[in-house]
Formats: C-alpha cells, structure tokens, sequence
C-alpha cells in the first residue's frame, strides 16, 4: 500500500502518480492523508485502484473518474465525482454542491447530506444519498438513478429527461415538469439492487418514485420541424 | 470571487490568540482575493459613556497625540490614543457623533474606519499577508474577528472598496457575490439617513442592516428583512458588538463551511481555511443552507 501525505506532497504530484497506474496497475491501494481541504484530490484516475483518502477534501474530488474506487473519510466540497465515467466514489461525510454533476456512469455514494443541486445534469450515473439533498437537484438530469434516504430540497428533478428518482423522506417542490410516478415492481427491484449496491440498508417499499411528465418542448416530436 | 472567514468565540479559551488563529485562516483565502483584504476585530470595549474611533490617516507620521489632544479640548473631553502603522484607535468620553464632526471639519483628511464601543477594522491594498504583517494581527486579542480577501468586481480595488463594511456602531459585514439591485435600495436608504462613502454593491448590504437595527430590528429580524430586500448572490458574514451571523441567499452560489466546536465557531468560503484551527478534527463542520442564516450571540 502506498501512503502519500499531503502536507509534503503536493495535490499535482499525486494526481501524477495515480495517473500513471493507468497503463498498467503496479499499485492497487492508496492513502492519502491531510487533504485538508484541497481542491482536486484523486481526479482523472483511469484505473483499478481503491484511494482512501483520510480526513476532508476540497473542490472536484475524484472528478472525471474512471474504474477506481474512492472513498473520502470526511466531507467534501463542490462537484464530487463530477463527470465520473465508471467506478465507486463513497463519501463518508456531507458533499457541498454539484455532486455527481453531468456524470456519466458508476456509483456515487454520499453517506451524510448532499448539498443544492446534486446530480445536475447527470447522464447515467446512479447516486444514492443516506441523507438529505439541497435545493435543484437533478436539474435537466438525463439519465441513471437518484436515490434519497432523507429529504429533497426545492425544484427536485426540474426539466427532467430519464432519470429514476427515488426520495423516502419529504420532498419540498417538484421542479417543472416532474411528477411522481408509480412504484411498479421493477422500480421496487431496481431500488433494492441500488441500495445493496451502495451498502444502505432501507426497506425500498418505503420510498416514492419521481419522473419526467415528458411534457416540455423538447418532448414534442411537433417542434422537430423547427430543425 | 472574493473570501471570507470568521472566528467568533463562545468563551475566553481562546481570546489571548483570536489574531495568532486568524491569521493562517486568512491567508489560506489568498487565492480568492488578492486584490485588497480587511478584518473587523472586536474586543478591548470601552465603557459606558465612551466611543472608540478606528481611524486612518495615509501619512503614518500623523501625530495622533496632537490630534488627540485638539480634539480632548474641542469636545472637552478625555480622549486616549494607540496607534498601529497608519491606523490609529481614539477612545473619546463623549459623543460620537460630535467626534465624527469634529474630526471632519478639522481633519478631513483622516478617514473613520469604525466607530463603535468594541469594533476595531483594518484594510488595505494588496496581499492578505502583506495586510497581516503590516498590522502585527498575530498578537491581537478579542472575542471575535471577521476578515476578507477581495477580488474586485462591483467598483474600484482601494482600501474604501474594500472589506469589511460599517455603516453601523459596532456592525460589520463582509461579502461574498453581487447584489444586483444595490443602486435603487442605495438611494432609498441615503433618504432614510445612512451614508455612504463608496460605489460599493456589499456597503450598501451593510448599509441596509445598520437602518433595519436602527429601526428597532433584532439581528435575527434585520437578517429575515435581508433575505426579502436584498437580490442578488450573497454569503455574508456579520459581525456586531456580542454577535456573529452568517447568511446566505437562496440560489446559495457562493460557497461557505461552518465549523463549531464547544469553544468557538469558525466560518469560511472554503474549509481550506478552517485546518489550522484548534479541534477542527473534531468539530461539526457543515455547509449552511439556503436562504437560512445563522446567528450566535453573547448573552
């Protein structure tokens, strides 16, 4: 296992180190101490490795990830696991906002609460929340799943295209053109398998489903001509 | 962008080290405003009947003893002095308004910083650290401090464009966004009595407190005013004479940490700035929400 500290290494030469595991993996497991708050930790890894990183991160952390598994011991910062491609990001505190942004694939675990407008955008990766999400949520998300054990804060799921959303707790507003749907049997399945998947132990049949009324612009086959 | 921090102690623990503990904070804010950094910080009140000027002069060879002294005769008053580089502080037993009137017609060219029983503010062009240096802020004591570090954007980088505003006895703010509808509540606010020294967008947020509390307003009052008269992006920290708030608007774009432990609470825009805090492994350390603020008073 490679140790590398922080206050004597600095954020680029890590991301330097880590970056060259992607050819091919000589190093599988790393730890990171004092982060400290800073920005871009872990980013751009195209890997299989498991990254610990011991205390609170900054900005971006594990943004663009690809195959690597990171966990977080703390909190973190704005746009977590943004433009993630594949892999599990697991924050074991509270994210800030953005988290999860326009990602594409894997699983973004947030134990805590997630700050305003988790999952904006996102584009297929699955994202489950023990706790409470923040305002705007969702916003224009595409596809891929949103799981939340707490509460949903103002505008969940505005503009929406096919994202699955999944809250237990309450829901402050729906944003435009999101509803809330029916929990028929394969959303039950699927919300159990995302569950196990993330390691949250909730009973599915206790959560409401939340989607796109597919009434917007974009949705009408009509406006096309317009092209 | 801009940068913010704030300690704010809930008890003495601490008190003999709020500057040597605000120091590494601010400087960690560096990246988020180079331009121009200020600190507003409380403690050494001075008692009842007394009023403590923060004031500036550009010449640091101003005889402050001399200025002191004319202004002990005119108001006929005891008037004490201190200075630090080209500040000094002027405790007077008397009125402030007839200080405040007395200094501008004698010496327009000193600039009032603060006034207040407790407040002390300090700002400048140029790098946070440069600005902690000159004013020897490590060895400064008190209760609590609020400090920013600027990237200009609304008006003018200068020491009066700069961080923290007063417009108030005792009351501070600093700001971290834009207000887009500053000019309108400016002008209404100038026909209720505040006055304004600057362009400044985040002057007249502290501009707009200072009316609501001398309107009878509690902090917590003025506070939810705020949030219905103040568009715009915002995370502000507000200090006053025993208290600390933090407020931010509803799109809550511009980031804050809050960090709270048994002896004090600690705001900045990025936990960055809260490591060298003593504790901070184990403090609550959390984002505020929206449209919320958040307030800690002395009883």
């Amino acid at each position: 296992m490679k140790t590398v500290d922080l206050t004597t290494s600095s954020v680029q030469d890590l991301n330097h180190a880590l970056h060259q595991q992607s050819s091919s993996v000589s190093e599988k497991n790393w730890t990171i101490t004092n982060p400290k708050g800073s920005h871009n930790i872990a980013v751009g890894l195209d890997a299989d490795l498991d990254v610990d990183i011991q205390g609170h991160a900054g900005y971006f952390c594990a943004g663009m990830n690809k195959e690597a598994n990171v966990t977080i011991h703390g909190n973190v910062g704005q746009g977590v696991a943004e433009n993630m491609m594949s892999g599990v990001v697991r924050v074991k505190g509270d994210a800030s906002q953005a988290a999860g942004a326009t990602a594409h694939g894997g699983l973004l675990v947030i134990e805590g609460n997630a700050g305003a407008r988790c999952g904006i955008s996102m584009k297929g990766v699955d994202i489950v929340v023990k706790g409470s999400i923040g305002h705007m949520s969702c916003f224009m998300g595409q596809s891929g799943s949103l799981v939340v054990c707490g509460d949903a804060g103002e505008a969940l799921g505005d503009s929406l295209y096919e994202v699955h959303i999944y809250v237990k707790g309450s829901v402050k507003s729906l944003g435009a053109d999101c509803i809330e749907k029916d929990m028929r049997d394969e959303h039950v399945i699927e919300l159990k398998g995302l569950l196990e998947k993330a390691g949250v132990d909730e009973n599915p049949l206790e959560f409401k489903r939340y989607g796109s009324a597919r009434q917007l612009y974009t949705f009408k086959v009509d406006n096309a001509s317009a092209y | 962008m801009c940068g913010i921090v704030g300690l704010y102690l809930k008890n003495d623990k601490y008190k003999d080290r709020l500057g040597e503990l605000f120091t590494p904070m601010l400087i960690a804010m560096t990246d988020r405003g180079p331009d121009s950094a200020g600190f507003a910080v409380y403690g050494d009140e001075v008692g009842e009947g007394w009023v403590k000027l923060t004031v500036r002069h550009l010449d640091e060879s101003c005889d402050w003893a001399e200025i002191s002294d004319v202004l002990s005769s005119k108001l006929n008053c005891k008037v004490e002095w201190t200075n630090n580089a080209d500040v000094a502080v002027l405790k007077i037993n008397g009125d402030e308004k007839a200080a405040r009137d007395c200094m501008s017609e004698l010496y327009p060219d000193v600039l009032i910083l603060s006034a207040g029983s407790s407040i002390e503010i300090l700002k400048e062009v140029g790098l946070p650290e440069k600005i902690l240096s000159k004013y020897n802020v490590s060895n400064m004591k008190g209760t609590h401090i609020i400090g920013h570090t600027r990237m200009a954007t609304e008006s003018a980088v200068t020491m009066e464009g700069s961080h923290p505003f007063s417009t108030g006895s005792d009351l501070c703010l600093v700001h971290n966004g834009s207000l887009s509808n500053h000019n309108r509540l400016r002008e209404n606010l100038k026909r209720e009595g505040i006055v304004f020294q600057t362009e400044n967008d985040s002057e007249v947020a502290a501009g707009y407190l200072a009316w609501r509390l001398e309107q009878g307003d509690t902090l917590k009052e003025a506070l939810e005013n705020g949030l219905k008269d103040l568009d715009g992006f915002f995370t502000f920290t507000i200090g006053t004479k025993d208290g600390f708030a933090v407020m931010r608007d509803p799109i809550a774009c511009k980031p804050a940490v809050l960090a709270e432990t048994e002896d004090y609470v600690a705001m900045a825009s990025e936990y960055q700035a809260l490591t060298t805090l003593p504790g901070i492994e184990n403090a609550k350390v959390w984002e505020p929400d929206a449209a919320t603020f958040y307030i800690w008073e002395r009883k």
